[in-house]
């Protein structure tokens, strides 16, 4: 087990490197002026050449590239065009709230979805099962930030109950934390909980059809036991694969979710940082979450084992 | 211990009912803590207002750093940080005195030779500056409170220039932050104003927080925009930046921040039916929208084809695009200088009058020998003001018969592809639109799109010299009469010319919790004199 850990730790610098060169190249290709935009529209072209000069953009690529490479590999992500402020320190500001986000729907939604998917499965063709399965279309298809506007119009707007924006750090409280996160945390949820829903609902289906299943019944034990001890523990790898590929989900849906509750994310970073071209802060960006992929696909393959013991390394 | 579902049950609803009192009704957020909370026009991204001129961060910048001078309503410069001035008869040496007891917020005093450094880097940058530069015979510090600055020609707008509100502002910092090039970022922000920026507390794209300077000592006038008492009445205010107009007038009408700059005029009218908010005209100076042609190129190289836009432009059409339906908020532009302001003229901008003529403008582009060739226009999606004129200019464009190459981009890419000197279509650009704040057009001052000197004009480079001639009298004039005057001819001029063509006058709202008192209107959130009743 060690020795895998390690080998896929180890197969990460290659990825990581091919990130990092593509990332670079496509900034370096891309259009867009960062001395443009601090400069501000009263600038000459004059004095966007000379902030282009003061930021070292007018340097050749190979350079700028060797110099970063350099920075990434002393640990060091660079400096913000704009705020003068370190790339990590910037990460570090911001990488709270939307862990934070997603920690909370991940866990609203695998506590909604998993029992959603296991009735629907138990009840297959029924209305129940008819119930939850329109519901979890219903989350596919409704946009992030029209479930999020409609949530804040209603809970925080009309009654009042919830904040319609913010985020409070856990350092000041759970309850003003998780207050600011319950809204945003059931909009970005729905498509996660649809997902996660079908997946466990199929997983349901070939497992209850299964002898094991049928010899159980037979033996006398209760539904709840064969769905939940039995079933559900035989049915875990695609559910726990699902989780794994809605991470990635959670990543990109966090940034609509970020702008529309207004919560100080990654995610907002990440689209300042683009419309801004501050190359450093993209780098780094794409680079922290290329790193967090690899890290979830690490956990996932981990996580196979504990649930099915056939599986090892 | 073993626990029974009956139980479970009881402590989930328990949580429950703990969750539900402690948040039911919600107390306002904004209303409860002592810090005003400001919604600003955009991201303080960065934080030094001499190297990055966006106005968010001039606006922020106006809190932390005080100026020599500051401009009143009627744009006036008056005494800020500066007790006493002194001309010579010549014009030539001007000797300035500053207020005792002037601190920054280190607890340094603020001395002469803090100021010149000042001066000095905002000379690099600003265009009044490089002109007072260009005849500076020496600027030096006479001692701490003292300095003086000898030119070798009379500049009679010296005071405009060191109190004027358009981007870059003639901050005063200590020396060693003034001491780093112009054209680099400063990385301490030690300041000069009325409220310190918190530098622990500031996370760009989320939020800025400024806490009120105890040492610093407010002039004994009231306070009218820049000039005067800037007499804080908070301890804190804070920016929370806010990049969906959504979010931000569900925070206002929450109570869950106290003040937005710049509402979208499509929530405008939510704003105004919702209880405990106020509505109101942000800058009676308004804004200026910009049709901006590339004059080294075709078709726009050609004054007939330019005209021939002029001529079938109209300006309702764009400010209906701009600010929807609500007719007070937009009036029609016929000049280079912002409606409603001493100097505005409409000498020569009669074209833009009236019903638009297409038959005649399409007969202007035949006789200008236009062979249809794409209109390269850049048009930046990401800003209501530029997408929404771009979409009618593109329909314009067609209607005239003309090939349209609809560039749809954002603002980054225009920044950056509007400077190139390229052909059309080989990276340059046809057109682009902006707009310019209309303080920036009040004068010749920050009016940046009416320079003619080709290579040294705003992107589009218009190359006529007696354009930028004339503009030049302005500076030395003495009267209003004669400065209005030397205004009605560049203006003709320029509209003859079609140096660039005025979309509109508009104005915008901003809104506030009406528990707040004391917000005026003016180019810049005024924080000074708000108070919470």
């Amino acid at each position: 087990m060690i020795g895998f850990v390690i080998r896929r730790i180890l197969t990460t610098i290659p990825v990581m490197a091919f990130v990092a060169l593509f990332v670079f190249s496509l900034l370096y290709i891309a259009p867009g002026d960062p001395a443009a935009v601090i400069a501000g529209d009263q600038a000459s072209a004059e004095d966007i050449e000379r902030i282009r000069h003061g930021l070292g953009l007018d340097r050749p690529f190979l350079v700028r590239f060797a110099e970063w490479t350099w920075q990434i590999l002393r640990g060091d992500l660079g400096t913000s065009m704009f705020t003068g402020l370190p790339v990590t320190e910037l990460i570090k500001q911001r990488i709270e709230p939307t862990l934070s986000l997603m920690l909370v729907t991940l866990a609203f939604a695998i506590t909604v979805a998993v029992p959603i998917g296991v009735l629907a499965a138990w009840k297959a063709g029924g209305w129940l099962d008819r119930l939850f399965m329109a519901f979890a279309v219903l989350g596919f298809s409704v946009p992030v930030f029209v479930a999020g506007y409609l949530l804040a119009y209603v809970f925080a707007l009309q009654l009042d109950w919830l904040p319609a924006q913010g985020y409070t750090p856990l350092s000041q409280g759970v309850w003003p934390w998780f207050e600011n996160l319950i809204l945003p945390a059931i909009a970005l949820g729905f498509v996660y909980i649809a997902l996660i829903a079908r997946t466990t609902r199929a997983a349901m289906l070939e497992v209850l059809s299964q002898d094991y299943v049928r010899t159980a019944r037979a033996k006398g034990v209760s539904e709840g036991g064969i769905l939940f001890l039995h079933a559900l523990k035989n049915a875990a790898v695609p559910i726990v694969t699902v989780i794994g590929i809605g991470v990635a989900l959670l990543i990109g849906g966090a940034v609509v979710t970020e702008s529309v509750f207004a919560i100080p994310g990654l995610g907002r970073l990440t689209i300042d940082a683009i419309v801004r071209r501050d190359y450093p802060l993209i780098q780094g960006l794409v680079l922290m979450f290329s790193m967090m992929y690899v890290l979830v696909n690490l956990a996932i393959d981990l996580l196979y084992t504990l649930v099915d013991p056939r599986i090892r390394y | 211990m073993k626990m029974k579902r009956r139980d479970l049950l009881k402590g989930v609803a328990a949580t429950g009912a703990v969750a539900a009192l402690s948040s039911f009704p919600r107390p306002s957020v904004a209303q409860q803590a002592s810090a005003l909370k400001f919604v600003p026009q955009a991201n303080l991204a960065n934080f030094d207002p001499i190297w990055g001129t966006q106005y968010v961060v001039r606006n922020a910048a106006a809190l932390v750093w005080d100026t020599l001078y500051g401009v009143d309503s009627t744009l006036t410069p008056k005494r800020q940080m500066v007790e006493s001035e002194e001309v010579s008869p010549d014009g030539l040496t001007w000797t300035f005195k500053l207020r005792p007891g002037l601190k920054f917020h280190d607890g340094e005093p603020v001395r002469a030779k803090d100021c010149v450094a000042s001066i000095a880097r905002w000379c690099a940058r600003d265009s009044m500056g490089q002109m007072l530069k260009a005849t500076q015979q020496e600027l030096t510090a006479v001692d701490d409170s003292t300095f003086k600055w000898v030119l070798s020609k009379p500049y009679p707008k010296m005071l405009l220039a060191l109190g004027k509100p358009g981007t870059p502002m003639c901050f005063m910092m200590p020396e060693r932050l003034a001491a780093t090039d112009p054209f680099k970022q400063i990385d301490d922000f030690v300041g000069s104003g009325p409220m310190k920026f918190s530098r622990a507390e500031w996370k760009p794209g989320a939020t800025a927080v400024f806490e009120k300077f105890k040492d610093y000592v407010p002039r004994n006038e009231p306070a009218e925009w820049l000039s005067g008492g800037k007499v804080m009445n908070f301890d804190r205010i804070e920016w929370v930046i806010m990049p969906d107009p959504a979010t931000a007038s569900a925070a206002l009408q929450n109570g869950e921040v106290d003040w937005w700059e710049t509402p979208i005029s499509d929530l405008v009218p939510l704003l105004k039916r919702s209880r405990g908010i106020k509505v109101d005209i942000a800058d009676p100076l308004g804004n200026v929208g910009s049709f901006r042609m590339n004059h080294l190129y075709p078709p726009f190289n050609e004054v007939k084809i330019r005209r021939a836009v002029q001529m079938a432009l109209s300006q309702e059409d764009y400010m209906h695009a701009v600010v929807g339906s609500d007719d007070s908020l937009w009036k029609p532009q016929l000049g280079f200088f912002a409606n409603g302001t001493p100097l505005y003229t409409e000498a020569g901008g009669e074209i833009l009058r009236g019903k638009r003529d297409y038959a005649a403008a399409k007969r202007l582009l035949t006789e200008g020998g236009y062979k249809g060739e794409p209109v390269t226009c850049l048009v930046a999606q990401d800003q209501a003001v530029t997408k929404s004129q771009g979409e009618i200019t593109a329909d314009l464009l067609k209607r005239m018969g003309m090939t349209v190459d609809f560039v749809a981009t954002d603002w980054g890419t225009v920044g950056q592809r509007r400077a190139s000197k390229n052909p059309p279509g080989q990276g340059g650009w046809s057109m682009f639109h902006t707009w310019h704040a209309g303080a920036d057009c009040a004068s010749p001052v920050g009016n940046i799109g009416i320079r003619a000197g080709g290579d040294k004009a705003w992107f589009g480079w218009p190359n006529k010299p007696e354009i930028d001639a004339e503009t030049a009298k302005w500076y030395d004039a003495k009267t209003l009469d004669e400065e209005k005057a030397i205004i009605a001819n560049v203006n003709r001029m320029g509209m003859e010319h079609v140096l660039y063509i005025p979309t509109g006058f508009f104005f915008a709202y901003q809104a506030w919790r009406s528990n707040l008192s004391g917000i005026k209107n003016g180019p810049i959130p005024w924080f000074w004199g708000v108070t919470r009743t």
